[in-house]
Order: C-alpha cells, then structure tokens, then sequence
C-alpha cells in the first residue's frame, strides 16, 4: 500500500520542519523498515537510531502517530488504515533533540544511574547462588523487562511541568531492586525516591502504562513504591 | 579530544562489560599505586548492544534440577563444534560456566527459579547427560530474556564500579607498531570528528557480522568492525568460513525463535505434519546441533516438504507450540510468543510459528588464547597489549558450530579472563607506543566519502553483498557458487571506494558510519567466501555438497586467513584433540 510519512526533521537548532516521503509498503513491514527505505532511496540525511530491529534494544523509539513506540515493533497497518495515509513520525519529547528522530538521552540516563540501579546485596554471597523462591521473583519481574527506550518519559505530563522529576523509567528500575528479595531494598535508595521529585511526583496519569512498548505496568510499580515508602 | 589510557574496551556487549569489570575490581584493589585508567568504547548508546537480543540462556552445568557435570558439558561442546573446537579451551569453558552463573547471579542477575529457590535450568539442543545419552537440564535462564538480564547486570555493576564510558564513537582503526598495539582512532557520531584513543591495552569485544547475509537474527549494529579493521592491519582472523544459521528464524524476517522452545518441548514439522527431525537426528530429535536441524530443514523444503511445498529457498517449515500450554509459553517464553504476535499475527498458544533458518553467529574471528590475547601467527604468537573476546574472538570453544547457550558462557568467562589478563599486563607494560598520526589514512577514506560527489549507490551494493553470501555462502556450498562469492565480493569492494555519502554533514551524520560499516562487512564477507572456498570438506556448520564427508587427515585444523589488498592468504593452526579423540558425529 501507498502511505505517507511526514517526519518532523531538525538540524538540533530548535527550528523543525514537517518533511513527507511517500511509498509503497508492505502493510506488514515495520515503520523501521519504511524509514531504512526513505533512508536508502529518497534521503541520506534522514537520521535516527536503530539496532536489534525486533524491539528488544530500545534505539529507536519515537512518536509515531503521535503515540510513543518503537519504530521495529509497530507495523504500517497499525498505524496507517487506508491507502494514501500519512503517518506522522516525531522525536520522543522531554528531550533535546540532536538531529531529525535522534534525541539526547543523557538526562534520561542520569535519572537511571541516580536511583543506584544495580544489587546492594542484603548480605554477603555464599559459593553457590543465593536462593530465591519463585514467588519472590515474580515479585519484580514485570520491571526487568525494561528496555529503557525512553517512551514512558516522553509520555509523561509531569515532565511538562516537573523537569526535576525522576521519570517512569528510573522509577521502575528503583522498582526491580526494592522489591528483589536479595537486596538492601529502600535504605539505599530512600532519598531520592522519597522526594516530591522522586516516587511522589508520579500523579497517576497512567500514560507511561499505555506507551510501554514492554507492557510494564508501570505505574502500578510507582504506586508500589510509594507504599513501601510510608512509614 | 585524544585520550590516553590503560586499558580500553572497544564494545558494550557482554564480552566488553565483563572484561571492564575484572579492569575496574583491578583498579580498585591495587592499593597505593595509581589505578589503571579504563574505558569503554561502544558505537551504541548504553544496553542496546546485542547480548540483550539473546534469550534462551546460557549452559552451566550446576545440577540443580539433575544430575550433570562440567566433563559434560565439555564433551557437548567438542562434539557439536564438530572436532574442531580445542578441547583445553572447551574444559576450561565447562568448568568456569559454573563460578561465572554464580557470579552473575552475586551481581543481581535474575534467574529463574525451581521451586527450591535453586537457579531452574532447561533443556537446549546438544547439551546431553553422559556424552551424548539424553538432552540435559543445562540451560540457566531468566524466562526468554537471558541475554537482557546479562547485559543489564553487567552495565548496572559497571556503574556501581564508576566504569567510564565513551557512547557512540565508532572503532575506524586499530594502532599497530609491529606486534605491539598503540590504541584506536575512533569517529564520533555528534561530531564526525576522528579521535586517537592512546592505550596500553587493547580489547575488542565488537560481536557478531550476520549483516554479511539477507536474512539473519542480528542487529544492524553488528557490522564486525573489530575484525575488519584488524584483518586491514594484518591481523590474520580464523575459521572464518564456519557461520552458523539458527534453525529458527521468523519466517521471511530472520528474528530469532530461541531454540528454548525446542527445549521445552516445540516439534519442527513439515507440510505432511511428520516430525522429520526423527529421521535425522533419532535420538536428540529436535534437539540436535543448529547446524544440523538448519540443513534438515533446507533438505525438507528442498524436496518439496516445505509448507509452500514448491522447493523453492524462501519455504518454511512449522515449529508447533500449542501443546506446550499458554502458561508456558507466556511464562517461560513470553517475548518469542509477543514477536510470533507482533509481526505473524499468529498465537503460538494456538497455532505453529512458520519458521525458516537465518543467519546467526560466527564461529570465527579474531584468533586468541585462552587469555584473550590476539594470536598473530600459525606458530601461536601473540601479540602485545592486543586483545578479543566474545562473538568477533575465536579462542575455539565453538569449533565448527556453536551450541546453544554456549554464547553466553564463552562472554562471560573469556570476556573476564581477558580483562584480567589485560589489567595485569598494564601493570607491566611501558606507554603506549606513539605513532604520528594514526588518524591520517581514515581521514582521508572519511573525507572522500563525504566530498558530495555524487557515487555508486550503497544500498545497491549492501544488496547485492547480502543476497550473494546467503546463495553463494549459505548453508549448502559448493565449490562454483563459492568461487562466484568470492569473486563478486572482489568487485563490490572494488566498488565501494566509488561509493559517496549524500549526507555531508559532520554532524550525526548515520550514513556516513553506515558507509563504513558496510566496508567492514564487504571484507569479512569476502574473507568468508575465501575461507570457505578452500576447505574441501563439511564439518559442523561448514556443509560442501561437492566435499560431503569430514576429512581429518587433511582438515582438522583451524585456518588463518589474511586479507592483503585484494587477495586472501591462508595458514593453519592444530586442533587441541588431547582429551578426546575425534568420532563421527552422530546424535
């Protein structure tokens, strides 16, 4: 089918552009694969990122159809209903942008070190591996799953508002370690999730929930973490 | 910038995370004097490497679900790599399997688990109790995301070590002083500016290049670019024309079906619904070696077993799921089940997953020891302060083929060996050598390609690079299809010196690093094709319809291949066959 995608394109000097490319696709192909065509045959310049394809290394997550989500993992029909659709492609928000789709994620991942996103271990390791029963896995394993694509950030309204604000992701990853049972849990990392900035800044929009291109639950992680931090 | 360092890292995969560790735990303990400088250099930004595409998990041989033991482990190894694996490696490798799942597991990795609490572990092709009698519980794994955990963990403990880290600057080339290595310079994506990055220690841990084929599970990342530029300076690389296609890529797209499946019981059938595997492999069935269940499956749609059922390459075979079970298969296999979702539209809770095979990993590369330092010659020197590990190393452990899970443990134990090799030897080792402007002939390359004259057109030629190697170098070769490869990769490096980038920009400037990327493919693909041209033999992944018997008497030996300007020369080296003598392969 014939689409068109209208990319919003900048040089990274805060001036953009809205650029259409028309093609023909498969309705099955990727919105990647469409923009690896526009790439290839109607514009070298045209950047962003990409790697794994199959939406497992987060590179490249945008919005598309003004919705976050990852470029490999959302297919032309999901996005384009009939013949001659445009589809819109634009940089995640909350972020700088460097050129065309590519944003600067170094504020995101400043966010993801500062909750010490790493074991504390609770005490020291035996010679074999420390035992965890299935039911304390399963206690945080909906935050491993994270890819750290930064779609929840660009999602997130408190970040309209809110710059200071952690983020979904770096919550979540706080998450996968509070709640490992093999782990310090809150002590280490308590001031800076216990902050109006950290855990408390979440106001329950859900919208990082409904981007997640893993399908974490993302604010029912927060929410879980803002119990734990009551006395 | 230019930067002057101990040890650097070039690669945040597996491989290059664990190596930084060991280089950091160094630092850290060497008390009074002053700690080694460590850096990683990656083209990617953090955790997107390719180690998080891995899934099914990875072989130790702990027992905890029954009984198994590393000697195992080991003998799996040398057998499903044909022979040609070296044995003292492969030892090494099952033993050291087991400290290195503890390990991960000490550093937060997050395993699934038995009902006991203990590490679960399941079954993966070729991994057998007592040397070959049944499949094995060996497999340790964190339901279908094991690659992602590892890579997670190892990047969360590099940032509790303060490890420093150089984001999305490309490896362009490699400092060589004879046999003493000086550094890299390296381009970086913001600036298109090149930089010389002085280092006593040099370790590559760049991955994998199934970028060469059409259809493959890997990243577009994986571009080999640490062997491509050490076989540009001389650097001999082995075994090159053993790649391995995994049976079980998505139907028309590549994207990997962990082999997990298969493990947790999935069945490989064609049209006539017969599970054909049995009359291939009659004990290990559908858990036989990669190389083996890919060439059954090319034989069934050859002879017109396919789905399609027209024998023509693009057919497919069904790998069926449903009887597993949707807790199962959402449980323990969720991220397989969402991609056979996303991009089939079909529920393996209901329906089989159409399955062909794509290309997956190679076996060769950069020759080392069992210290990851790089081997430069077929008496076994090495060089100094040069090092590899992981997918673009060849130490052997994987020998013709590579078992499932066996990746993952080959990262994690070499790539720690050699960052603590590498963090002893700095110790020792005078500054690095200082050569004058090592950036000159990249920058010369890197100002042609972006003068905006107009060139051959890239894309064409990626094309034809990728439809050649899966033909002409794919599962089947022969010696007429080889030769054709071969030649072809000659003219399309020919060709790629005419080739220009649109994007004149020094800015993040994609096509530009996409332009070299594709240079680095174009060599390793004609290294390939050479390589596999001139052994005249089938063993493991590597299968000659012209040569289909294993020739020990005159192969089994690991080949080196040189690039020098548009010729290949080859040597070789022996095979470590000191545990177990060489039997056929039969399973």
């Amino acid at each position: 089918m014939k689409i068109i995608l209208r990319i919003t394109r900048s040089e990274g000097d805060g001036v953009s552009r809205d650029a259409d490319y028309a093609l023909e696709v498969d309705p099955t192909a990727s919105i990647l694969d469409a923009l690896l065509r526009v790439k290839d045959e109607q514009d070298g310049t045209l950047s962003f990122r990409r790697s794994c394809g199959h939406g497992v290394c987060g590179s490249d997550a945008m919005r598309i159809a003004g919705v976050e989500r990852l470029a490999c993992k959302t297919l032309v029909r999901d996005v384009a209903a009939a013949e001659n659709a445009v589809v819109t492609v634009a940089p995640l928000a909350h972020l700088p942008v460097q050129r065309d789709l590519m944003v600067d994620q170094g504020r995101f991942f400043e966010r993801y070190r500062s909750v010490s996103p790493f074991l504390v271990a609770r005490a020291p390791a035996g010679p074999a591996e420390t035992e965890q029963t299935p039911k304390e896995r399963a206690a945080f394993d909906d935050a491993t799953s994270c890819i750290l694509c930064a779609s929840c950030w660009s999602a997130c309204p408190v970040l309209d508002q809110d710059a200071a604000y952690l983020g979904p992701a770096a919550l979540v990853s706080a998450a996968r370690f509070v709640f490992d049972s093999r782990d310090a849990g809150l002590p280490p990392r308590r001031a800076v999730l216990d902050d109006p900035h950290g855990a408390w800044g979440c106001e329950n929009h859900f919208t990082c929930t409904r981007v997640c291109p893993r399908e974490i639950k993302v604010t029912k992680n927060i929410n879980a973490l803002k119990r734990a931090l009551k006395p | 910038m230019s930067g002057e360092f101990d040890a650097l890292i070039v690669g945040a995969g597996g491989a290059g995370l664990y190596a930084a560790l060991e280089a950091s735990d160094a630092a850290r303990q060497a008390a009074g004097g002053r700690p080694p400088r460590t850096a990683v250099l990656s083209k990617l930004l953090p955790m997107r490497s390719h180690t998080g595409a891995a899934q099914g998990g990875i072989g130790a041989a702990l027992g905890n679900v029954e009984e198994d033991r590393p000697e195992w482990h080991a003998f799996d190894t040398v057998k499903g790599g044909d022979y040609l694996v070296d044995q003292g490696a492969a030892a090494l490798l099952a033993e050291d399997a087991v400290r290195a799942v503890y390990d991960l597991e000490h550093r937060g990795l997050a395993f699934s688990r038995t009902d006991s609490g203990r590490i679960d572990q399941r079954r993966f092709g070729g991994h057998t109790r007592n040397f070959g009698e049944a499949p094995v519980k060996r497999s340790c794994y964190a339901a279908d995301r094991t690659g992602h955990q590892i890579l997670q963990t190892l990047y969360q403990q590099c940032i509790k070590n303060g490890v420093e880290f150089f984001d999305e600057w490309s490896v362009v080339d490699v400092i060589l002083e004879g046999r003493r290595c000086g550094g890299v310079v390296a381009l970086q994506l913001a600036t298109g500016e090149l930089h010389v990055f002085r280092a006593r220690a040099v370790l590559f841990a760049t991955g994998g290049f199934g970028r060469m084929f059409r259809v493959t599970s890997n990243a577009h990342a994986n571009t080999g670019d640490g062997p491509a530029v050490l076989a540009r300076r001389g650097v001999p690389l082995q075994d090159m024309e053993f790649y391995q296609f995994h049976p079980t890529g998505i139907r028309g797209l590549g994207i990997l079906i962990t082999e997990a499946v298969r493990g947790e019981g999935g069945i490989l059938r064609n049209r006539q619904g017969e599970r054909f595997m049995e009359r291939y492999a009659p004990t290990l069935r559908d858990l036989a070696p990669r190389d083996m269940i890919a060439r059954a499956i090319v034989s069934e749609i050859k002879s017109g077993n396919g789905m399609r059922g027209d024998g023509a390459i693009d057919d497919w075979v069904l790998l069926e799921t449903a009887h597993l079970g949707r807790d199962v298969l959402e449980k323990k296999l969720p991220d397989i089940t969402g991609f056979s979702r996303t991009y089939l539209g079909v529920d393996p809770v209901q329906a089989p997953i159409p399955v062909q095979p794509t290309a997956h990993y190679a076996m060769g590369g950069i020759p080392t020891d069992m210290d990851g330092r790089v081997v430069a010659d077929a008496a076994g020197g090495t060089y100094e302060g040069l090092y590899a590990a992981g997918e673009c190393a060849c130490v052997s452990v994987h020998g013709a083929n590579r078992l499932g899970t066996n990746s993952l443990v080959d990262l994690v134990v070499f790539g720690r060996r050699a960052g603590r090799h590498m963090a002893r030897y700095v110790e020792g080792a005078g500054p690095a050598p200082a050569a004058s402007e090592p950036e000159g002939q990249i920058r010369s390359t890197v100002e042609r390609l972006r003068d905006g004259a107009r060139g051959a057109n890239a894309a064409a030629l990626r094309s034809e690079m990728e439809s050649t190697m899966m033909e002409g170098v794919g599962i089947f070769r022969n010696e007429q299809d080889l030769a054709r490869a071969e030649q072809r990769m000659g003219e399309l490096r020919g060709r790629w010196h005419e080739v220009r980038a649109r994007d004149t920009s020094w800015r993040f400037n994609t096509e530009l690093v996409g332009l070299l990327e594709l240079r680095n493919l174009l060599d390793l693909s004609l290294l390939t094709a050479a390589a596999a041209r001139r052994r005249t033999e089938s063993r493991g992944a590597h299968a000659r319809d012209d040569f289909p018997r294993r020739d020990d008497t005159r192969w089994l030996q690991h080949s080196l291949a040189w690039l020098h300007d548009g010729a290949v020369a080859f040597d070789s080296r022996p095979v470590d066959i000191s545990t177990w003598a060489p039997k056929p392969r039969v399973y």
